[in-house]
């Protein structure tokens, strides 16, 4: 049953609908001359950085990319470069994109509620938050020589000796030879991505005639990858597993 | 036959006005009814509802808005400004940058040269430079903020998709507007963060030297992804200018385009987004 919503607190004699001038033009002329004046403030205050010219026989240990991409350079810890460089971002784009396609909760269009979507919630600010920006922080504070990782008061020591412990998941259960770990690895992830989506549909199978298949199936795509990094993450930081599938081609 | 006396003002009588201060409204009455006033401003200034309305539609800069917007959207509470502040600070950014553009030139041997003479011998020089860097990495979080904010308050639904596709765009953009002009203050800072930057796209799938299913491509690491965007197979002059042209040139007007449509839908989609 469609709830109705729930009346909007009316004021009795007050227009809904106000003129943009003044009431909305001078709001924004505030807030320009407060964002214009911070600006003139930081800038008065603080020089942007300027190092010795740029010399490509000198590379600086660590190389960082610019602040906003540190959380992509971070998951190069856990993923190639193909994937954390290349197939991470424009899956990143392409998911934020499908966002309004996938999301047919009708609920909660144009006002703050965490209720009425808690899960769409959920997902965004993992995403936003612990994925984006906490790797971003972690990439500028505590990343230092051989991206290795340092706390606040640790000098960073550019010969910090860390030990190279780190197996693949099918060695891990004791599989050493190559191409029966490599398809043990594939059957891991096959069975990964298998299994998420079979319980996703089983779960939501109801949903399915209104939501729509292809919806559905992109949609546990996306969050299975998503997911997939978390758990690739704790692996690697929590069990020393580099990777779960080795093939001639690609590593995942 | 009298002759015509010209018209001599009294100066008594022009005394007399002044002490009064008619004069300053006679003064006010000929210059707001003149031909130059009345062509370039449209209706007078007395708080109306009509001047109200004018003011807005009849100005190209304010039209952006609707006349009347209902009462929620004016709560900053609703909107955090972010979507506002974003864009002042990439027009602070192109302002400033164009001033710039009028010391730095994106040549390997002069560029981080003229970065010096920029701050140390141009007047406000430095603060032009500092300006751009900031609102450029100010403008970065605060698009997030905005898209933070769209998404928390479901403003990518129905009618709106669209909106927040072309959004997805400009957040991109505006990743790749700070991440060419990254590369142009050409010292170490600059070169190193690029090489790591653009070392990614040499892992691109098929396109890339080192990426996967490279070998059935046939990718050098002269010819592929990555030496397409750096104009050789490191960061040198080539691809200093390359990003120079890209930075301020071919993003800004793709980006302002794309700001044109995503004000534009802003409107068309039922203005600011609110509870139904």
């Amino acid at each position: 049953m469609a709830a109705p919503a729930p009346a909007k607190k009316k004021v009795e004699g007050v227009a809904d609908k106000v003129h943009v001038w003044p009431y909305l033009v001078r709001i924004e002329f505030l807030c320009a001359i407060l964002t214009i004046l911070a600006l003139a403030v930081w800038s008065i205050m603080i020089d942007a950085p300027l190092e010795e010219a740029a010399n490509p026989t000198k590379t600086p240990n660590p190389s960082k990319a610019p602040w906003y991409f540190l959380g992509l350079q971070d998951i190069l810890v856990y993923f190639d470069p193909w994937f954390a460089g290349v197939v991470a971002p424009v899956l990143i784009i392409v998911g934020l994109m499908l966002i309004p396609y996938l999301d047919v909760n009708p609920k909660g269009n144009g006002y703050y509620t965490y209720t009425e979507r808690k899960f769409a919630i959920w997902v965004y600010c993992f995403g936003f938050l612990v994925l984006w920006i906490a790797l971003i922080i972690m990439g500028v504070f505590l990343r230092g020589p051989g991206w290795n990782l340092f706390m606040p008061w640790q000098y960073w020591d550019p010969h910090k000796v860390v030990a190279l412990v780190n197996v693949d998941l099918p060695y891990a259960f004791g599989v050493r030879e190559y191409t029966t770990a490599a398809w043990t690895g594939f059957a891991i992830v096959a069975a990964y991505f298998g299994l998420g989506t079979g319980a996703y549909f089983f779960m939501e199978r109801k949903a399915i005639k209104s939501v729509g298949f292809l919806r559905m199936f992109i949609k546990i795509q996306l969050l299975l990858i998503m997911v997939g990094i978390v758990i690739k993450i704790v692996l690697r930081l929590g069990f020393n597993i580099k990777y779960i599938m080795v093939t001639p081609w690609i590593n995942i | 036959m009298a002759t015509k006396k010209p018209d001599v003002p009294n100066i008594a009588e022009l005394m007399e006005k002044v002490k009064s201060g008619k004069i300053f409204g006679e003064i006010a009455k000929e210059i707001t009814e003149s031909q130059i006033w009345t062509s370039t401003f449209r209706h007078g200034y007395a708080d109306t509802p009509r001047n109200r309305v004018l003011q807005i539609a009849s100005n190209v800069w304010l039209h952006l808005h609707p006349v009347k917007i209902h009462r929620h959207a004016l709560r900053i509470k609703f909107t955090w400004c972010m979507g506002g502040i974003t864009f002042l600070l990439f027009l602070s950014t192109v302002v400033t940058g164009v001033i710039l553009m009028f010391y730095y030139r994106p040549v390997g041997e002069y560029a981080y040269f003229d970065m010096k003479y920029l701050q140390y011998d141009v007047p406000f020089g430095m603060l032009m430079r500092n300006m751009h860097r900031w609102a450029a990495h100010a403008m970065v979080i605060t698009v997030w903020l905005h898209m933070f904010r769209v998404f928390l308050t479901g403003s990518y639904k129905p009618p709106r998709e669209f909106n927040w596709v072309i959004g997805v765009f400009l957040v991109t953009f505006t990743l790749l507007l700070s991440f060419t002009g990254y590369l142009l203050p050409w010292d170490q800072l600059a070169m190193w963060a690029v090489t790591v930057g653009t070392n990614m796209a040499r892992a691109t799938p098929f396109l890339g030297h080192e990426g996967p299913f490279a070998e059935f491509v046939g990718v050098t690491p002269r010819y592929d992804a990555r030496s397409v965007l750096l104009g050789g197979s490191l960061v040198g002059p080539p691809a200093l200018l390359r990003f120079y042209v890209l930075h301020c040139i071919f993003i800004p007007l793709v980006a302002g385009a794309l700001m044109i449509v995503h004000f534009w839908r802003i409107r068309k989609d039922g203005g600011i987004s609110g509870p139904l």
